[in-house]
C-alpha cells in the first residue's frame, strides 16, 4: 500500500500503532529506553486505518500492530523486535538514529 | 477359641450365638466411617472368627456325640442351621471385603488428590473447602486439561533433572550430552505451547498462577518466571566462562531487563485502561453492556501479553544456549530445573508443616 511505503521511507524509525494497544506502548517504551524516538502512526486515528491494517497483515505483520519499520524496511511486530534485541541485533539497526549522549 | 476381643462383638461366647452377632456386624459397616487401620484390623479379626465358626461345626465334635440319640433331631437341626448361618456369613463377608477393597482404592485416590493440592501450596486442612481445592472447579475443560498436562509436565521435568544429573556425573561425551540439553530446552518450549492454549481458554487463570505452587507464585511475572531472574540463577553455575561469553551474557542480561521493563510498563497501561473502562460513568442499561463489551476486548490484550512474556522466556533460553558450550548449557539446565524443584518443595513444606503460634 502506497501510504505505508511512503510513511516508512519518510521516517527512519516508524511504528504503526493503535492508541488503545498496550503492546504498541510497550514497544515505544523499549525504543525510548534505547534512546531513539520513532514516529508513531496511530491507525485508529487515520481515516484510511482499515486499509493500512489490511496492508500490514498482507506484509506478514500478525498484530497487525505494532508494526515496526526501520530504514524503510519492515522489521516485524513485537516478537521480531524482542528477538532482535535479545540477540543483540536491534541496537546496530538503531545506531544511525540514536540520540547522541549529551 | 479365638480369644481376641473386639469392640464390635458384645459377647465373647462362641458357638451358636456367634453367627447372629456376625450378621449384626456386617450391617454396621455400611459406610466408610472407620479409619483404614481399623478396617484392616476388623477384617483380620472377622477372618479368624468365621474360621472358628466352621471349625466348630464341620469337624468332628465330641461334645455332640456324647449326647447320644435322645435330642438327635434337635441336634441335627441345630447343625444344619449353623451350617446355613456360616454359609450366609461367608457370603456376606465376601461382599463386605469387596466393598472394603473399592473403598481402599477410593481412599488412595483421595490421598493423591490431597497430596497434589498440598504440593500446590493450597492450605488444605481437615475440611476440604471447595473454593480452595481445585481452582479449575469452574469446570472449564480447557483448564482442567491444562492442569492435568502440567502435572505430567512437572513429573517429566523431575525425571529429566535426575537424568541430567546422572549424565553430568558420568563421562558421556558432548554429542550425547547435547541430546539431553536439546530435550530439556524442548520441554520448556512445550510448556509455553500449553500455556498459549490455556491462555485462550482463561487468561485470568493463567495470570493468577494458581496452577503453580505458592513459592513459585511469589516470583511470578506475567504468567511465569522473570527471564532476568533466570540469568541471575544460572550465572554462578556456568563458571568458568570465557571473556567473550561473559560479555555476551552481560549484554543479554541488559537486553532482557529492558524488554521486561517495556512489557511491565505496557501491562501497567493495560491496568489503567481497563480501570478507566470499568469505572466510566454509566448512562443507562445499554451503556452498561457496551461497557462490559469494551472491557472484555481489553482483556483480549492480556492474552497477547502472556504470549509475549512467554516468547521473551523462550528467546532468553535460546540465546543462553547459543552463548554456552554444551556442557555449560547442561549444567545451566540442571541448575534451573533444581531451582524450580526447590521452590516447589518449599511450597509443599510450607503448607504441610504447621507454623508455631506466638
Amino acid at each position: 500500500m502506497e501510504k505505508v511505503v511512503k510513511l516508512a521511507s519518510e521516517n527512519g524509525i516508524l511504528i504503526f500503532s493503535k492508541s488503545t494497544c498496550c503492546l504498541c506502548y510497550a514497544v515505544q517504551i523499549l525504543f525510548q529506553e534505547l534512546r531513539v524516538h520513532p514516529r508513531v502512526h496511530e491507525i485508529d486515528h487515520d481515516p484510511e486505518g482499515k486499509e493500512i491494517e489490511k496492508a500490514l497483515l498482507r506484509m506478514g505483520c500478525n498484530g497487525p500492530v505494532p508494526a515496526v519499520f526501520i530504514g524503510g524496511k519492515l522489521v516485524g511486530s513485537t516478537n521480531e523486535v524482542m528477538s532482535l534485541h535479545l540477540s543483540g541485533s536491534l541496537i546496530p539497526l538503531l545506531k544511525p538514529y540514536q540520540a547522541s549522549l549529551s | 477359641m479365638n480369644s481376641t476381643s473386639t469392640q464390635f462383638v458384645p459377647s465373647r461366647r462362641m458357638g451358636i450365638h456367634e453367627p447372629i452377632h456376625q450378621m449384626a456386624m456386617w450391617g454396621d459397616f455400611k459406610g466408610l466411617d472407620t479409619s483404614p487401620s481399623m478396617i484392616l484390623e476388623v477384617e483380620a479379626k472377622l477372618d479368624n472368627q468365621s474360621e472358628d465358626t466352621s471349625h466348630g461345626i464341620v469337624g468332628p465334635s465330641n461334645k455332640y456325640d456324647q449326647e447320644a440319640s435322645k435330642p438327635a433331631d434337635k441336634v441335627l437341626r441345630r447343625l444344619a442351621q449353623n451350617r446355613e448361618a456360616a454359609r450366609k456369613s461367608r457370603m456376606r463377608k465376601k461382599a463386605y471385603v469387596q466393598q472394603l477393597e473399592s473403598s481402599k482404592l477410593r481412599l488412595i485416590q483421595l490421598e493423591q488428590e490431597l497430596d497434589r493440592a498440598r504440593r500446590q501450596g493450597l492450605p488444605v486442612g481437615g475440611a476440604l473447602d471447595n473454593s480452595q481445592l481445585g481452582y479449575s472447579g469452574t469446570t472449564n475443560p480447557g483448564i482442567t486439561t491444562f492442569e492435568m498436562e502440567y502435572g505430567r509436565w512437572v513429573d517429566e521435568q523431575n525425571r529429566q533433572i535426575s537424568d541430567l544429573k546422572n549424565a553430568l556425573h558420568s563421562d558421556i561425551g558432548d554429542v550425547e550430552l547435547r541430546l539431553f540439553v536439546d530435550s530439556g530446552m524442548r520441554h520448556y518450549f512445550d510448556l509455553f505451547t500449553m500455556k498459549a492454549t490455556a491462555a485462550r481458554c482463561d487468561v485470568f487463570y493463567l495470570m493468577s498462577g494458581m496452577w503453580k505452587t505458592a513459592a513459585e507464585r511469589f516470583f511470578f511475572w506475567i504468567g511465569g518466571f522473570r527471564p532476568s531472574e533466570l540469568l541471575k540463577v544460572l550465572l554462578p553455575h556456568l563458571e568458568p566462562l570465557s571473556e567473550q561469553q561473559r560479555l555476551d551474557l552481560c549484554n543479554l542480561g541488559q537486553s532482557c531487563q529492558q524488554a521486561e521493563d517495556a512489557l511491565s510498563q505496557g501491562m501497567e497501561k493495560l491496568h489503567q485502561i481497563l480501570a478507566e473502562t470499568v469505572a466510566a460513568r454509566l448512562l443507562g442499561d445499554e451503556n452498561y453492556y457496551q461497557q462490559i463489551g469494551a472491557a472484555i476486548e481489553k482483556l483480549d490484550a492480556l492474552v497477547r501479553f502472556v504470549g509475549q512474556a512467554d516468547h521473551l522466556r523462550q528467546e532468553t533460553l535460546q540465546q543462553i544456549s547459543r552463548i554456552l558450550t554444551t556442557r555449560q548449557a547442561a549444567r545451566g539446565l540442571l541448575a534451573l530445573g533444581t531451582y524450580f524443584q526447590r521452590l516447589r518443595d518449599l511450597s509443599s513444606h510450607w503448607s504441610t508443616h504447621p507454623r508455631e503460634s506466638a
